[in-house]
């Protein structure tokens, strides 16, 4: 996915003078088209995110569109303030890209896993967060953020992401589509979780129920008309995020539900990371299959659902 | 009367008016307004390039008055520059007003950026100067901390990135009251050598009476070597210009009895 976001956003600066790029301290020759071309709208702001964001917030008050990309923890949590207060308060059309998000780097530790940044980002007045499911989603949510006025947030994979759609498919900030048409259950998938709901669900087909999939990006704001209808149309909604159950989409949309009191026509279960760091090593799958994310287990909660 | 008497003048009102103000209101943070007066008077009169009448000119010089729990000193100044009425500031920190307690976006003409968090101010500042090289605007860029709030380990990422970007028109202005909430800067933390720090950054710095209008003008005038951010460490008094605030931590949160304003009054020769 980083791959698809050097080379989206190379192209977007060549149709829009106002983007620059912060970088911190990463994408090693990653950027090198982006700078040979642009020399002066890519800085590599150092070690040093909480002056990148504020830096951020001072070339957008001044008309510019900087993109802020290094590690998801570092680009989040570590500069949440000048996030709160720079970017947020002040309303400035800045986007972050955090890279690696999630369980991506998981062999890194818990120190690179990224399971808080949906909760923390979202919680931000003005915010939007996206989590696309692969490089072409990337490459639309890109695009439909930069053409936003409003800050944004949008957690990608690394690299080695499956190609999910075949390319950039249409997509509107707040909008759901649907990835795979099935019935009894919705599984809501956002961001890179999308590949192990497609896989769960055409497991599941061999049994005879195929359950709907659907591509979740848009966490905030979420796509309440499609929800509203999901939930009516469907016994069971199950959310799947490589994220914390506290805080992240599944709560977003556990939330929805019960303000509008559509909880009592549905049943939603909620896939995601348990309330614990990982401290076991191993790569992204492993530790996918430790939260139970990957397609067996999905496939392991969505048939007791169903017959229970 | 000569320019400097003139601006001495000018200081001497904004004082008062923001003791009275600081009555008024009930408000704290009067001592840290005081100790920066006089670079927010010689700043606004000699050096910053900016109209009344167009205060969001996309080439307008512009100020980050980092030290936002001392918004009270930057609104009187900008009220007696003419960015809005004077009288406004009887309304300061009233519902409704614009005028909070520290400053908010979208407030009065003239408050550049919403501050009151420590330690945003530098970096923000320097994203506005970089901002003015991509697309050639050759304004400068100043940013107004207090000592205090060079305790922040942001300043000093934004610190070592400027000079490194060769940020020439980025001026660092640092109220060193040598004071903060709780104690003295200096004892709680290791200030010193300040100007030196800033120095080693790759700073042009120097080091002045943060009170000596003169000297202010002429380090805001000062050209630096090309491509060096300038950092002006002004030594200040906490409270200057009134003996019973003076350098008395207390006035960090206290404000001002209707008795006590009546004896600024006298003490700064306002009629």
């Amino acid at each position: 996915m980083r791959n698809a976001f050097a080379d989206e956003i190379l192209k977007l600066a060549r149709e829009d003078a106002r983007v620059v790029v912060l970088s911190g301290d990463i994408g090693n020759r990653l950027f090198d088209k982006f700078k040979s071309e642009f020399p002066d709208r890519f800085y590599n702001c150092g070690v040093a995110e909480a002056n990148m964001i504020s830096m951020a917030a001072g070339l957008a008050s001044c008309g510019l569109r900087p993109v802020c990309y290094t590690i998801t923890p570092f680009v989040t949590t570590r500069c949440l303030e000048q996030i709160k207060v720079d970017v947020c308060y002040h309303r400035m059309p800045v986007l972050i890209v955090g890279t690696g998000s999630g369980l991506s780097y998981a062999s890194l530790g818990s120190t690179h896993h990224s399971f808080e940044d949906i909760a923390i980002m979202r919680v931000l007045p003005d915010m939007s967060v996206l989590a696309p499911a692969d490089a072409n989603e990337l490459r639309s949510c890109l695009r439909a953020a930069l053409a936003s006025d409003a800050p944004g947030y949008i957690r990608i994979g690394k690299k080695g992401e499956p190609v999910l759609f075949p390319e950039p498919p249409p997509f509107e900030i707040g909008r759901w589509r649907i990835a795979a048409s099935g019935e009894r259950a919705c599984l809501l998938a956002c961001g890179t979780s999308l590949e192990a709901a497609l896989t769960a669900a055409t497991d599941l087909q061999a049994g005879g129920r195929r359950p709907q999939v659907v591509a979740c990006a848009s966490v905030k704001p979420l796509d309440e008309d499609f929800l509203r209808a999901a939930a009516t149309d469907f016994p069971v909604l199950i959310t799947v995020e490589e994220h914390s159950l506290i805080g992240g989409f599944g709560s977003a949309v556990a939330e929805f539900l019960a303000d509008t009191g559509l909880s009592r026509v549905t049943r939603l279960l909620r896939a995601g990371i348990p309330d614990h760091f990982l401290h076991d090593c191993g790569e992204q799958d492993h530790a996918r299959k430790l939260c139970g994310l990957d397609a067996p287990s999905l496939v392991r909660r969505i048939r007791e659902s169903l017959d229970s | 009367m000569s320019d400097i008497a003139a601006l001495e003048g000018i200081s001497r009102a904004v004082r008062f008016r923001l003791i009275e103000i600081s009555h008024q209101a009930g408000t704290a943070h009067l001592a840290g307004a005081l100790s920066c007066v006089d670079l927010l008077v010689a700043l606004y009169w000699t050096r910053l390039r900016a109209s009344v009448e167009s205060p969001a000119d996309p080439g307008r010089d512009r100020l980050v008055f980092s030290k936002g729990h001392a918004v009270s000193a930057l609104y009187t100044v900008l009220a007696r520059r003419g960015y809005f009425p004077e009288s406004r500031l009887d309304h300061y920190n009233r519902e409704g007003a614009g005028l909070p307690e520290q400053p908010a976006p979208g407030g009065v003409p003239g408050v550049e950026w919403a501050t009151g968090s420590l330690g945003h101010g530098l970096g923000v500042g320097l994203g506005m100067a970089l901002a003015g090289r991509i697309q050639r605007q050759p304004y400068r860029t100043f940013a107004l901390l207090s000592d205090g709030e060079c305790q922040e380990g942001s300043v000093w990422e934004a610190a070592m990135l400027a000079p490194r970007l060769g940020l020439g028109d980025l001026t660092v202005l640092v109220d060193f009251n040598k004071w903060q909430a709780t104690g003295r800067s200096t004892e709680i933390m290791q200030m010193e050598p300040f100007g030196a720090k800033w120095e080693a950054c790759g700073w042009s710095a120097c080091e002045i009476d943060g009170h000596d209008l003169c000297a202010i003008v002429q380090a805001l005038a000062e050209e630096t070597p090309e491509g060096k951010p300038r950092a002006i460490v002004a030594h200040t008094v906490k409270g200057k210009g009134v003996s019973f605030i003076e350098d008395d931590n207390n006035w960090h949160y206290r404000s001002p009895s209707a008795e006590e304003v009546a004896r600024a009054r006298k003490e700064l020769g306002v009629a």
